[in-house]
Formats: structure tokens, C-alpha cells, sequence
């Protein structure tokens, strides 16, 4: 892939690898090390079954990360449809070969590895919207009918994701979408309509399209303690394990409620809550500080690019990157309702870390390639 | 270029509008944090701290009982058993079922499962099944994935090494019914036995011991992984019982399968060396848990077997009673040991008739005579010059018709009619004959078998007031101090000596004097013999014709209508030591049914006697009756 860009005259690979965010990827590095001293916690003290598994998939998704970072960006560009025609296959594949994990289909068995098509997804959305609009012009996006593509690009996943079914996943994509064509430049009326609209739809919504394990989710997230050994029970444990853990938690490996079980899915959805419990507020604050300097590096990068594919694709991934932290930190403390989505770069999960180091590559091949001015035909061939 | 600027611009206000967005939901985030983890930080605490510690019950072990030497009678086994904790099988229904599958449960297990799984809280495990073999712990721990809730632990039930034998004294133990429950959390606990009967349930208090607590650190399934705190429990007292188990084995055994009672008691002490009752019970079947079957053979049965006659079973006292009579008419001076009356083998008291046993007669009488030889004529006629108030003073004085104040629940205190009861009771005058048929025990007299001991004991003992008592001591458990020899100190009845004196060869004649009732039933060994007293209760009418034919033979009449046969003996007659009662129930007669069980008892007390051999000491017991070590 390199290659394609060793005879740019521009741009050689030493120069590219000179150019890359070198802070950035010390930054990822610092955060995915927090999350594997929590896997290590998580198990007892113990690098198995967890923090064995998840750094070599790091070390694989580094690697990754910069090889995607010295690409030639107009190859991201050029076949941006082309990858996400090849997710949404891979989620039409997941309807009828998948893996069932915890009530939904999520996961296709490769033979070596599991994949999660969703995860996917959630890049390759970015690019496919990136490309259509880097393609038009202002006046263009203040059209309706100059909607209708994006949205078919935003609906076809979201409607696969959500019948997996995985509401939480699917949500993230519509905001990653949403969050893309209001920074392409899609009225603000619109979108202001579009929440009304959303809001009326509640009810059939709920009626309707809502599994009975999705509702009591939301309805305990109403009133947790209303049903402390049911449904409510994550909720609850979790903010009970947030609490007591205090201004600076209860020590490595002192964390009474995730060391005991009382917290669910800790490894994955309720890491951070294991975080918060054994180093307290402070620890959280500095997780949360560390993905704060990601996010302004992020937004730095996509300011600073001169080409508008990149930074709508360095602002998507960024913003991804956001929902998916606000998300779960706001679920496992009583936000937002339990929807099953990780924290990313700390959470044990193979797909969900190799995307997130994809997507940063991709978001370090913006930078790397942020003079680069793309002509109009720069995405239908050379 | 100009397009792009202005889409660069359009772009760039949005990225801004954006980040203050995802800022203002980072600030929310933070707040929340600061919210959960320092403003409501305490209250998180307390509940962590709930959800991680739980507090448990430990059961103290039951105390054991022994006998005077310290023979274990009732000891704790280890007891594997299967509980389930409702909660976490959600459906009970369904986890017993599974249950079945791997050790069966009857439907009678399974109905006691769901009931107790009803009454108590759904946390709280609940007994499915104990006393599992290995095999079935075995065949759980592999099952163990299905059945969820099902967890083994090892717990102690109590077992009785000599269950039959000791029944009638220890009566058992077994679970806790819902009108017991006091809401002492002890009770609750699965498994709990509490005495029901007998010793186990005079001392339960001090037998159960206390319970101790253990602070337990459990995970969100309950599991427990580690102790936090503990108070120990206090183990039960030990009871050190006056009774020798192998003499109360003998005795059982002697008894046989018969409706019959036999109680042995020092004269001196009031130790019950033995206080047995046929046919008896297994207690351990108790324990477990009868079956319907088993219960309606026990209350079936007509020789009642959970009735303990020794304590509860009144009869006549028949002739046993002639001691009685003959120390009120002594002490009230209405005869002396030489007065005579002739037996013509009846006498006429208005148009009725009263028969000697014997019905040619004796000839001429006096006191020892009268008794050696049982004579029916004679007591008539004495019990009519002493009168019958004199003779119930002098029956309650004996520690007969009022409870012998035994540490037994269910003690009956039989009856001594007087010309003040009946008035009462029946709202009758009393009849002279009613005072004759006193002379020979019979009539509206009702005595128990340790009330009949308690009397000989008072004859033979220079007429102390001794009173019975089954308890020695008990011991606490962290105590090696034992009080030592208790005696305790009786009062003087204030019956004349002599008197006495002549009861108890009287006695000894009956015994040992060829004329004597029970002469055939003697015990020839110098410095082992004995002096008794037999008794034979009619239980049925003799008709003046069936007199005339012939009076029918005990073995022609069916079971419930033969006679009841009576003793009281004493051992060895040349210095009183041991005394026994027996009655067995339509057993025939006193001298050829009840006086060879008595002789054998009392052949076996002496023989097992620890101061046998030594000179004579006393009160020769305690020092020697207590092993110097005693198992932990």
C-alpha cells in the first residue's frame, strides 16, 4: 500500500513517516496501557485471560494505525465506496452466519479470528459520507434531494445493526452520520426538524421496534433502584462501585465490587467503572483528561487540513471517537441506559480496538497528507 | 479555491459549534463523577460494603449427654447434607425435580421442601436432604451445573449410639415446628433440632449453646470467599447423667418386647441407675423425620410405645402396697408386729364377700407373715383398724400419688384416695369396704413404677425423704473443674426405726424364707441377696360364678384382660444399697413374671457395682464413677 505513494514526488515514505503524529501515537499508546493494567486488574491480578490477548491485537493494530497513516490518502478517497459496500456485505453476512453473543447477532467467525462487521461499520460510514460530500458543492448540500444518497449511505447500516439486534451500535451510527452531514453543511432546519420527527417517533418506535430486553433496559434506567436484583442490578452495582470508590478509589486491585462479581461485564462494558472504583475520581479524571488531548489533537488536525475529505474524515473519526466515550462512561454511571457499547481503546475486544487504531491511522493520514490539496478528479483515478 | 474557502469557513464553525457541544457533555460527565463519587460518595460505601459482607449464623454443636461414667449416649455425627437456596434456583419446583433425578426425594420430602421454602426468606437455604452417603455426594457434586442453588455442606445431627435403650430417658430430638419458632435466628437455620422429649428437651437451653457469627465476604453469586470476623460458638453443657447405660441396657433387654417398665434407683442418693420402659422407639428415626408409616405403627401400637411408663404409667399398686399399710398401722398404734388375725381365705364385711388370694386361708397371721406370705385377709382387717386416712397420709409420706419431682417431662402423679377426695370427686361418702380393698392396694389407687421405687427406697433407706433425679451434673464445655460428689442431704420421714427395720426383713423374708411369695425368684449368692415385695393386679371382674368353676387361668384371658405383675425389690439386704421396680403390664403374676426381671436387674447392679470388693464404705460412688479425662 505504501507503494502507491513512493513515486508521489512530493511526498517520499521516510517524509511520511517523518510527518507522522508521533504525540498522537504516544497519547493511544498511554491510553490502551491504562486499559491493560485494567484487564489486568479485572482478572484478579492476572494478565490472563484478558491483558494477554488484548496487547498483541494492539501491537497488530498499531502496526496497522501506521501503515494506514503513510498511505496516499486519495486511495482512502478512491475506493471509500468500495469499503463500505464491503461492510454492508459483511453485515448482510452476519444475519446468516454470525456468532450469537448476549442476545444478538454480532459476530462473524472468520476461522482465526471473530469479527464484528458493526465495528466496521462504523469507519467505513465515515469514508462513504466523506467521499459524497467532498464530491459537492455548498449550494448542492442545501438541497434536499441532495440528501437522499447520504441518508440511503446512513440508513442501510444503521437498519442492519439494529436488527442484529444492537441498538446501542446502531445509535452511534446514526450520530457518526448525523454528526457528518452537520459538518457538511446540511441546514440547521433540518436538523431541527429532524429531532422533532425523532421525537414523535418514540412511540411507534417503542411499540414497535423495540425488543422487551431493550425496553426494560431504558425503563430501568428511569428508576434503577426499583428493581435492585433485576434489571436495575448493572446500574445499580455500577454506581455503587463509582460511589464507593470515593475522591481516590480503593487501590489497585481493591476494587471490592468488580474483584466480587457484583459488576457485570466488567472486562468490556464496565471497565471504566472498575477504574473509577479502584483510583477513584482522580483516575477517572486523568482517563477522561487522556481522551480530552486526543479529542483537541483531533480537532487540530482536521483545522489545520486543507483538503476537505480529510477533515471530514479526521472530524468523523474524532466525533465517533467522542460518542462512543460519552456513551458508555454516561451509561455505566446511570446516564444513559445499559446499551452495550465499550469504552473505546480501554475495553477487552479484538474488532472494536483494531477499527479504533484503523480509524486513528486514518486520521494520522489526514495529517501526514494535510497540504495536499485534492483536485475534483482526484477520486476517480489519476 | 474561493468554493472550497467558503466551505472551509462553513466547516470550521461547525467544527467549533461541535466541540462546544462534545465539551459541554465532557463538563457533564466530570459533574457527574464529582456527583457519584464525592457528594454521594458515603452512601455508595455503605451499600459496597453490604453487598460485599454477609453475615452468618453458625450452629454450636448440641452438648453431649453421658452416662454416670461418662459413656456417651448422645452424642453429634458429621452430616453431609444437600441445601438449596430458593433465590438463586428461582424455580424450586423445577430445581427439585432435577434434584430427583440424581438422589430421588419422596413426595413427602419434597412436600416438607416447599412448605419450609414458603415460610422462611428466600435467601436462607433450606434443608433438601441429609445424611447423604458418599455416592450421593458424589453423584450431586458432578450433577452440580444443573442444579443450580443445590449446594453441599457439612453439618452435625445428633444420633443416639444406643437409641432404643436410652429413649425412654434422652427423648430424641427433631426439627423445629413453625409454634416454636421464637424468632431466635438460631431456630431458623436449617437442619435446627431442638429436644422434643425427655432430657433433650428438659435441658435443651443448656445444650444447645450459643450461636457464634461469622462475617463473611461474598461475591455478587454469594459464594463466599473469605472471613472477615468471627465470634465462635459456644458449645452445648454437657449433661452427666446417674444413669449406667449398660445396666439401662440390660434392663431393656430383660424387659423384653413386653408392655412393662422397670426403674433402679440408689436408695441413698436418688440416682436413676436405670429408668427403662418397653417396648420402646428408635429416637434417631426422630431425628430424621418419621414417616407417616412409622408414625401410625408407633401410635398404633397397644403396648404404647412413646408412652414412658416408668414415669406415666399408673396402675394399682396391689400388694406392693401392704409395706404401706402395714407402716400406718404400726405407727398409729392400731396393731403391733405381734397382733394376730386368722385367714379363713375370706372375710364378710356386710353381705359382701373379700377373698384371700389363697382360698384355704393362711391360718393365723402376724405382721412379718402377713407379708412374707402376702396374706389378703390379714391386711383387710388391719387396714380396716388403721382406717383409711391414715393409710393415704402414710402413702404420701412414702412418696406415693405425688410426682417424684424426676427431671422428666410427663410425669404423672397418680392417685391416694381419702374420705376428702372422694367427697370431692365423686361426692360420695367412703365405704369400709373401700378401706379394705386399700389394705391390699386395690381400688381407686393409681401409682407410677418410679413412685413404687421411690417408696421401697424409703423403707430400705432408714426413711429419708430421697427424691429421684437422672441429672448428676452439667458440665459447660470450657469447664475441666467438675463440682465432685454431690450428695445431697434428704429428710427424715420421722418414721419410727423399728418399724422400718421389720419392713425390710419382712422384705427379705419374702425373698428368702421358704414360705415367701417369691421365694422361687431369690438370689442364693451370700452377700448378694435380696428383699422384694410382689404384686398382681387384677385388671377384670372375677364373677362369683366363674369363682365357683374355677377361676380362669392369666394364659386363657386375652392380653388386655390379664393381670398386671408387680415388684419392688431391694439389694443386698444385709445393707440396703439399690432398689427396683417393675410392672408389667397384664403380665400375669408378681412372683412369676415380674420378681425373676427384678432379680436379674438387681443380680446385675450389684455385679456391675464399682465398690464391689471394698469395705463397707458408705456412700461409695462419685471419686471412682467419673474417668479423670474427659473427651474434648
Amino acid at each position: 500500500m505504501a507503494l502507491s505513494s513512493s513515486h508521489d514526488p512530493e511526498l517520499t515514505l521516510g517524509r511520511k513517516i517523518w510527518q507522522i503524529p508521533w504525540m498522537l501515537v504516544l497519547l493511544v499508546t498511554m491510553t490502551a496501557s491504562v486499559g491493560f493494567v485494567m484487564l489486568y486488574s479485572v482478572a484478579g491480578g492476572n494478565v490472563d485471560p484478558w491483558a494477554s490477548r488484548q496487547m498483541p491485537r494492539f501491537g497488530v493494530g498499531l502496526a496497522v494505525m501506521l501503515v494506514v497513516a503513510v498511505t496516499d490518502i486519495r486511495l482512502w478517497l478512491r475506493y471509500a465506496y468500495v469499503f463500505y459496500g464491503l461492510s454492508l456485505a459483511l453485515l448482510i453476512a452476519v444475519e446468516f452466519v454470525g456468532t450469537v453473543g448476549m442476545g444478538a447477532q454480532r459476530w462473524i467467525d472468520l476461522g482465526f479470528v471473530n469479527v464484528q462487521p458493526s465495528e466496521i461499520a462504523k469507519v467505513t460510514l465515515i469514508l462513504a459520507l466523506a467521499r459524497y460530500f467532498y464530491a459537492s458543492r455548498v449550494e448542492d448540500v442545501g438541497r434536499l434531494t441532495h440528501l437522499f444518497v447520504p441518508a440511503l449511505l446512513i440508513a442501510a447500516p444503521v437498519v442492519l445493526v439494529l436488527g442484529q439486534p444492537d441498538f446501542g451500535t446502531a445509535v452511534l451510527l446514526l450520530f457518526t452520520g448525523v454528526v457528518l452531514l452537520f459538518l457538511a453543511g446540511v441546514r440547521a432546519w433540518l436538523f431541527a426538524f429532524a429531532g422533532l420527527a425523532a421525537v414523535a417517533a418514540v412511540y411507534p418506535i417503542w411499540q414497535f421496534v423495540l425488543l422487551d430486553y431493550q425496553k426494560a433496559r431504558v425503563l430501568t434506567y428511569l428508576r434503577p433502584e426499583n428493581d435492585p436484583l433485576g434489571a436495575g442490578y448493572h446500574i445499580l452495582q455500577s454506581k455503587i462501585a463509582l460511589g464507593s470508590g470515593g475522591l481516590f478509589g480503593k487501590g489497585f486491585l481493591q476494587g471490592s465490587q468488580s474483584h466480587l462479581n457484583f459488576l457485570p461485564e466488567k472486562q468490556t462494558d464496565f471497565i471504566f467503572t472498575v477504574l473509577a472504583e479502584e483510583f477513584g475520581m482522580a483516575g477517572g479524571f486523568g482517563l477522561l483528561g487522556l481522551y480530552l488531548l486526543l479529542l483537541i489533537y483531533g480537532f487540530a488536525v482536521s483545522l489545520r487540513c486543507r483538503n476537505h475529505f480529510g477533515r471530514l474524515v479526521a472530524m468523523g473519526v474524532i466525533s465517533a471517537f467522542f460518542l462512543n466515550i460519552f456513551v458508555n462512561v454516561a451509561m455505566v454511571m446511570g446516564l444513559l441506559p445499559v446499551v452495550g457499547i465499550p469504552l473505546p481503546l480501554i475495553s477487552y475486544g479484538g474488532t472494536a480496538m483494531l477499527m479504533l487504531l484503523f480509524s486513528f491511522g486514518l486520521l494520522m493520514c489526514v495529517y501526514v497528507h494535510r497540504d495536499i490539496t485534492l483536485g475534483p478528479g482526484a477520486a476517480s483515478g489519476d | 479555491m474561493h468554493r472550497d474557502s467558503d466551505r472551509y469557513r462553513l466547516f470550521s464553525r461547525r467544527s467549533i459549534l461541535l466541540g462546544g457541544g462534545q465539551a459541554v457533555l465532557f463538563a457533564a460527565l466530570a459533574g457527574r463523577m464529582y456527583y457519584l463519587q464525592v457528594v454521594e460518595s458515603e452512601r455508595y460505601t455503605t451499600l459496597a460494603e453490604e453487598n460485599r459482607v454477609s453475615l452468618k449464623l453458625l450452629a454450636p454443636p448440641r452438648g453431649r449427654i453421658v452416662d454416670r461414667f461418662g459413656r456417651p449416649m448422645a452424642v453429634n455425627r458429621q452430616n453431609y447434607r444437600a441445601m438449596l437456596i430458593p433465590e438463586k434456583a428461582v424455580d424450586v419446583a423445577r430445581a427439585l425435580d432435577t434434584f430427583s433425578n440424581v438422589v430421588p426425594l419422596s413426595e413427602a420430602e419434597t412436600e416438607r421442601i416447599l412448605r419450609e421454602v414458603g415460610r422462611k426468606r428466600r435467601f436462607l437455604p433450606v434443608l433438601v436432604r441429609e445424611n447423604l452417603t458418599w455416592d450421593e455426594v458424589a453423584r450431586i457434586e458432578v450433577n452440580a451445573p444443573e442444579l443450580g442453588g443445590v449446594s453441599i455442606d457439612v453439618g452435625e445431627s445428633r444420633h443416639y449410639p444406643d437409641g432404643i435403650y436410652t429413649a425412654p430417658v434422652l427423648g430424641y430430638v427433631s426439627a423445629v415446628s413453625e409454634e416454636e419458632m421464637t424468632g431466635d435466628p438460631l431456630l431458623e437455620l436449617p437442619g435446627f433440632r431442638i429436644g422434643k422429649a425427655g432430657l433433650e428437651r428438659v435441658h435443651d437451653e443448656a445444650l444447645r449453646g450459643r450461636s457464634g457469627t461469622s462475617q463473611v465476604e461474598v461475591n455478587a453469586l454469594g459464594r463466599e470467599i473469605r472471613e472477615l470476623e468471627r465470634r465462635e460458638v459456644q458449645p452445648g453443657t454437657e449433661a452427666w447423667l446417674t444413669v449406667d447405660l449398660e445396666l439401662q441396657k440390660y434392663a431393656t433387654r430383660r424387659l423384653g418386647e413386653q408392655s412393662a417398665a422397670a426403674v433402679v434407683m440408689d436408695a441413698h442418693t436418688g440416682d436413676v441407675l436405670t429408668l427403662a420402659s418397653t417396648p420402646t422407639f428408635d429416637p434417631n428415626s426422630f431425628n430424621r423425620g418419621l414417616t407417616p408409616e412409622e408414625w401410625r405403627t408407633l401410635i398404633g401400637d397397644p403396648r404404647s410405645p412413646l408412652n414412658n411408663k416408668a414415669i406415666a404409667g399408673q396402675y394399682a399398686p396391689g400388694s406392693t402396697f401392704k409395706m404401706a399399710v402395714a407402716l400406718a398401722a404400726l405407727e398409729s398404734g392400731a396393731v403391733t408386729p405381734d397382733s394376730r388375725v386368722f385367714c379363713p381365705g375370706h372375710v364378710e364385711l356386710g353381705n359382701a364377700t373379700f377373698h384371700c388370694w389363697k382360698p384355704e386361708g393362711h391360718g393365723t397371721m402376724n405382721m412379718v407373715d402377713g407379708i412374707v406370705q402376702s396374706c389378703d385377709v390379714y391386711f383387710y382387717e388391719i387396714a380396716r383398724r388403721t382406717g383409711i386416712d391414715r393409710i393415704a397420709a402414710m402413702a404420701r409420706r412414702l412418696g406415693l400419688g405425688a410426682k417424684a419431682g424426676i427431671d422428666l417431662p410427663g410425669e404423672k402423679s397418680g392417685l391416694i384416695p381419702s374420705r376428702a377426695w372422694k367427697k370431692k370427686a365423686k361426692g360420695e361418702s367412703w365405704q369400709t369396704g373401700e378401706t379394705l380393698l386399700a389394705g391390699i392396694g386395690q381400688g381407686f389407687f393409681l401409682i407410677t413404677p418410679l413412685q413404687l421405687a421411690v417408696m421401697t427406697a424409703r423403707l430400705v433407706n432408714g426413711g429419708k425423704a430421697v427424691r429421684p433425679r437422672l441429672t448428676k451434673e452439667l458440665v459447660p464445655f470450657d469447664s475441666r473443674e467438675t463440682a465432685g460428689p454431690d450428695l445431697p442431704a434428704f429428710d427424715s420421714l420421722d418414721i419410727h426405726h423399728s418399724h422400718l427395720e421389720l419392713m425390710t426383713n419382712a422384705m427379705a423374708g419374702v425373698m428368702n424364707s421358704p414360705r415367701g411369695t417369691a421365694f422361687r425368684a431369690r438370689i442364693k449368692q451370700t452377700g448378694r441377696r435380696m428383699g422384694g415385695k410382689t404384686g398382681t393386679v387384677q385388671v377384670r371382674r372375677i364373677s362369683k360364678a366363674e369363682r365357683e368353676t374355677g377361676v380362669l387361668k392369666n394364659e386363657e384371658l386375652p392380653w388386655e384382660e390379664r393381670d398386671h405383675a408387680l415388684f419392688v425389690g431391694y439389694a443386698p439386704v444385709d445393707n440396703p444399697r439399690y432398689v427396683v421396680s417393675v410392672i408389667v403390664e397384664h403380665g400375669g403374676g408378681g412372683a412369676s413374671v415380674a420378681a425373676p426381671i427384678a432379680r436379674d436387674i438387681l443380680r446385675e447392679v450389684q455385679e456391675r457395682d464399682p465398690s464391689r470388693g471394698r469395705p463397707r464404705a458408705r456412700l461409695p460412688e462419685d471419686s471412682a464413677s467419673r474417668p479423670a479425662e474427659r473427651e474434648g
